[in-house]
């Protein structure tokens, strides 16, 4: 199973706010425990339901300046961006059943 | 059918899952989906499990006890349990995936979930400036003022941990002194980023998309103050998880498990528990590594008595 890419700093205005689709953008770090959790997680939502929502993973150790922009203080965070807007935000490790829930309106 | 099911990860659940293994139980371990490896995968340097004397990183703990059931042979399964059905011979289990799983014993290691402060917007606010997690979310709080809330062992780790990245750590606790063990209480004392706020409570919290601030009310005199924050880390305790067998299994006034005197086994024969779920009082990684031995040993004599034929 393929991962979901990552996007960065200088890539997110054409990666995610430029998209056609839906994009949601996993803001997480190395250090950060529940995140490492969610990752799988997150793989097999878009293993299945990839042709109606992009996911991508941005590592906001690496990638600050997007964090700041979206005000992250607490990860992980997954923001749903439509046309380049945030249209949806889950915070918090979640099991899978939980996840699609929250994202019903993308990918049900 | 299995001879045995354990529920949960955290040092209860493979320690058990360790014995069991060893005794041929061919146990299998439901782990959880996003909190494999329980409490201690939030947590930094555990100092006082005897045999780490450099000390060893509580994620990296829980990866080696992992790694020793998974050795001897225990089958783990990283989802979560919706359901079990406690009553008669056979146990059943259902995940989250919709399988079901058959065992003649079940262990309960569930552990403990956050205890919250129950006041409004508590959880509107969590996300946005109100944390449960320091090792994940401290980060983000480089040069701000931020607040630890709790007097126990984990307040001061985690207040301790947050002055690598704030400029200010409040640490709120409703009482005068701390729960907390001395060499904890005694390092968070000795930094100078920490100033502790006695008998005060967090009775409202404030800030429209972000925290803002909390109302601290002393709980002594009852005056009431606000004190500006970028960040409030709640950490006052935490209560046993036990929604899976409320009405299956007998509980304590405490909320936990009940057992029977020193043993593992509950008000239900074949069903036995084991950690922080059962225990009110020490919820230590060692602790309820020591419970999770006696749940095991407890499971293998049941199990045993099970094949003597009845007379």
């Amino acid at each position: 199973m393929s991962g979901a890419p990552s996007v960065t700093d200088a890539s997110f205005a054409s990666d995610v706010l430029s998209s056609s689709k839906p994009v949601l953008v996993d803001f997480w770090a190395e250090w950060c425990g529940p995140c490492r959790a969610v990752g799988p997680i997150l793989d097999q939502i878009l293993a299945e339901h990839g042709d109606k929502l992009d996911i991508v993973k941005l590592n906001v150790d690496e990638n600050p300046q997007t964090a700041m922009t979206y005000g992250i203080t607490s990860i992980p965070a997954m923001k749903v961006f439509q046309n380049g807007e945030v249209v949806k935000t889950v915070i918090g490790a979640k099991p899978r059943p939980a996840l699609e829930a929250d994202l019903a309106a993308f990918i049900g | 059918m299995r001879q045995l099911i354990i529920i949960g990860s955290g040092p209860a659940g493979f320690t058990a899952a360790i014995y069991a293994a060893r005794a041929n139980m061919s146990p299998v371990v439901f782990a959880s989906s996003v909190e494999a490896g329980g409490e201690l995968m939030n947590t930094t340097e555990v100092e006082n499990f005897p045999g780490f004397p450099e000390g060893v990183m509580g994620p990296e703990l829980m990866m080696k006890m992992e790694e020793q059931a998974a050795k001897f042979g225990a089958e783990i399964i990283r989802d979560d349990v919706t359901s079990v059905e406690l009553s008669g011979p056979v146990k059943k289990v259902t995940l989250g995936s919709g399988e079901t799983h058959e065992a003649s014993a079940i262990i309960f290691a569930t552990g403990s979930a956050y205890r919250k402060l129950g006041i409004p917007d508590e959880d509107r606010l969590s996300g946005y400036g109100v944390s449960w997690c320091a090792t994940c979310d401290g980060f983000f709080f480089r040069e701000k003022v931020i607040a630890v809330v709790g007097g126990g062992d984990s307040a001061m780790e985690e207040a301790t941990f947050l002055t690598k990245f704030a400029s200010k750590v409040y640490v709120i606790h409703r009482k005068d002194s701390l729960r907390a063990s001395k060499i904890m209480q005694e390092r968070a004392m000795a930094n100078p980023k920490i100033e502790f706020l006695w008998n005060s409570a967090v009775t409202a919290i404030s800030g429209e998309s972000a925290l803002t601030g909390v109302t601290l009310t002393d709980t002594v005199t009852g005056a009431v103050r606000d004190l500006a924050l970028d960040g409030l880390f709640i950490a006052i305790g935490n209560d046993p998880r036990t929604h899976l067998v409320h009405g299956q299994l007998d509980l304590t006034e405490s909320g936990t498990i009940a057992v029977d005197g020193r043993s593992s086994r509950t008000s239900t024969s074949g069903v036995f528990a084991a950690g922080d779920v059962i225990d009110p009082s020490y919820r230590q990684a060692i602790t309820a590594a020591a419970s999770g031995t006696v749940a095991a040993l407890d499971a293998e004599h049941y199990l045993a008595s099970l094949s003597v034929p009845s007379k």
